[in-house]
């Protein structure tokens, strides 16, 4: 029995028939940063809505703690939410947005004073309890809305795209502080982003959604190495899907006839990661060099394999790379345990 | 273009303080037309009735224009897309075809003419002008704001009372302001249904020209000038001092 079940939940919007999401089963662990990930459309942020209280189900059943949560209005569900717009009250200061849920809930002056504190203490902003939401930055603001969800010691803190709104740098720093914010209070992160590479930094696991459906669900290196899908394989950081057979002694090849190197009964599709291979002599495949990007740290390559239509893609440390031009015949070479049949 | 709006007022007002009896040759300043004005029973009770009327007619017009702009944010209802226009509807519908359907209207049902007849009529043609300032804030606030109360433990009254009134608060003022000034300065309709004892400031000065027009005239449009202005800037003041 875990903290937050959320058992074979459907739903469709009153008057349509799209099916925003369709028998989603969950499982959320107490203390656990979990985040639903997804691109635009898949019914991450619906998931979200449903389990905050703005939006209840065509079906299905979700328990906090064992208890049915789908009847409790959203005022009084001991979850709260950090809105991707940040929705500060305007009209009120960072002192009192903080404390607005304590005072709603009838919390004695001092005592929500003091967890205001506390809250703007943990999210770095002490000293700005008294300015206007109007008169913050962007990140302060984003602190801001995580204090005053914080500040009620919610069971459960919903995070909806939260940091979409932050440059690339401080989008970075808060990744850091709410992995550490999430640490220090013990409370239950869910996390809605379409962001992979945010996902793969800050959470315990992480649930890949697609149209409605659930693709996988598991910790970031299950989802990164042992995608179960193509599309989990190509949504989640760079991949190169190669579709092989078996040969008649059961070995994987590709079309060409080049063995991989493990062993298979079907066609498969075979994926594997730019930074597992490398440029050798001794390689196993070879091929030739058709572009190449420069970006600093790193260098990629794409590589056209020879006697198939196959291009694969390729990621060496810009050392590595030094002296390789374009059109130059390269070999590479790779560890077959780094190759991931992806379910057939 | 500013010439062409505010030189026939400047003139006005000018003249307002003219000593001699002419309303249009200049004899030296003097303050003798205001006094005349203001000594007068006949001024001082229509000022009373104008801001009695404009005040009941803008108070009524706001609260009603307040809820059906609320009415109109919940679930969407059939029809609504007909219902918004018809409501802003009255403002082009000219007004002196309300005054004379008002005039026979209240006459079928008995109505008498005097300040609560007036008092009615007024709201009814300021609630277009309230409904559209208030409608106009709704439309653009953000109802995530609604959400975010009611995830912090605040229930749909609560929620109304610490958020939604408050953001809408300066819309509301400004549709009164702008309501009351309707009223106050409404003359067709008024002329229509005011009786013997309702007399508004506007009757009371096209009373006054029929006489003649002497500078007292322009010290009256002044005097209602000047409480037009003083409202609006109240308004304005009352805004900014909301923003900070």
């Amino acid at each position: 029995m875990g903290f937050l079940e959320v058992e074979a939940v459907s739903h469709q919007y009153a008057g349509t028939d799209a099916q925003v999401l369709n028998e989603v089963s969950l499982t959320i662990q107490e203390n656990e940063f979990f985040t639903l990930l997804g691109p635009s459309g898949c019914g991450k942020t619906t998931m979200l809505r449903i389990l905050a209280g703005f939006e209840v189900p065509s079906r299905g059943r979700v328990t906090l703690d064992g208890q049915d949560i789908l009847r409790i209005p959203p005022w009084r569900r001991p979850v709260n939410t950090v809105f991707q717009s940040y929705a500060l009250f305007p009209h009120l200061t960072i002192l009192r947005n903080v404390t607005f849920g304590l005072k709603m809930r009838g919390v004695a002056k001092a005592d929500r004073h003091g967890a205001a504190r506390r809250a703007l203490d943990l999210v770095r902003l002490d000293g700005f309890a008294d300015r206007m939401p109007s008169d913050l930055s962007g990140g302060q603001q984003q602190r801001v809305a995580l204090a005053r969800a914080l500040a009620c010691q919610p069971r459960l803190l919903l995070l909806d795209e939260p940091l979409s709104a932050l440059d690339y740098k401080l989008r970075k720093e808060m990744q850091g502080e709410l992995k550490r914010i999430q640490r220090e209070t013990g409370t239950s992160f869910v996390f809605v982003t379409h962001d992979q590479e945010e996902a793969l930094a800050m959470s315990d696991r992480i649930a890949v959604m697609r149209q409605g459906t659930l693709e996988q669900v598991g910790n970031p290196s299950d989802i990164y190495d042992r995608p179960s899908s193509d599309f989990v394989a190509e949504f989640i950081g760079d991949s190169n899907l190669l579709n092989a057979a078996p040969d008649s002694q059961g070995r994987l090849c590709l079309p060409g006839g080049r063995a991989l190197g493990i062993r298979g009964d079907a066609p498969a599709r075979v994926m594997i990661r730019p930074e597992a291979l490398r440029i050798a002599p001794d390689g196993n495949l070879s091929g030739q060099v058709t572009d190449l990007v420069y970006s600093g740290a790193a260098t990629r390559f794409l590589v056209a394999l020879d006697g198939g239509e196959e291009t694969v893609q390729i990621q060496q440390t810009s050392t590595e790379a030094a002296g390789i031009s374009m059109g130059d015949k390269v070999c590479l070479a790779y560890d077959p345990q780094q190759l991931w049949v992806v379910a057939p | 273009m500013y010439v062409y709006l505010y030189i026939p007022l400047l003139i006005l007002i000018v003249f307002s303080f003219n000593g001699g009896r002419m309303a249009t040759i200049w004899e030296g300043f003097s303050l003798r037309w205001y006094a005349e004005v203001m000594q007068s029973d006949q001024f001082r009770a229509a000022t009373v009735n104008s801001l009695v009327v404009a005040s009941c007619a803008a108070f009524l017009a706001t609260t009603l224009a307040t809820l059906a702009a609320l009415g109109f944010r919940g679930r969407p209802i059939r029809g609504q897309g007909m219902m918004v226009p018809f409501l802003s509807f009255p403002l082009v519908i000219p007004e002196i075809v309300t005054a004379v359907a008002t005039l026979i209207f209240f006459i079928s049902i008995g109505v008498p003419l005097g300040m609560v007849g007036l008092i009615a009529a007024h709201t009814v043609f300021c609630i277009p002008f309230a409904f559209i300032t208030i409608k106009a804030r709704m439309d653009v606030m953000d109802d995530t704001l609604e959400q975010a109360a009611n995830d912090l433990y605040a229930d749909p009254r609560r929620t109304f009372f610490s958020v939604t009134l408050p953001l809408l608060w300066p819309a509301i003022l400004a549709g009164f302001i702008l309501a009351f000034i309707v009223s106050l300065d409404d003359f067709v309709i008024s002329l229509f249904l005011a009786g013997p004892s309702s007399t508004t400031l506007p009757i009371y000065m096209f009373g006054m020209m029929r006489l003649g027009v002497t500078p007292a005239v322009n010290a009256v449009s002044t005097i209602l000038l000047v409480m037009s202005v003083l409202f609006v800037l109240i308004a304005a003041w009352i805004n900014r001092m909301q923003r900070k």
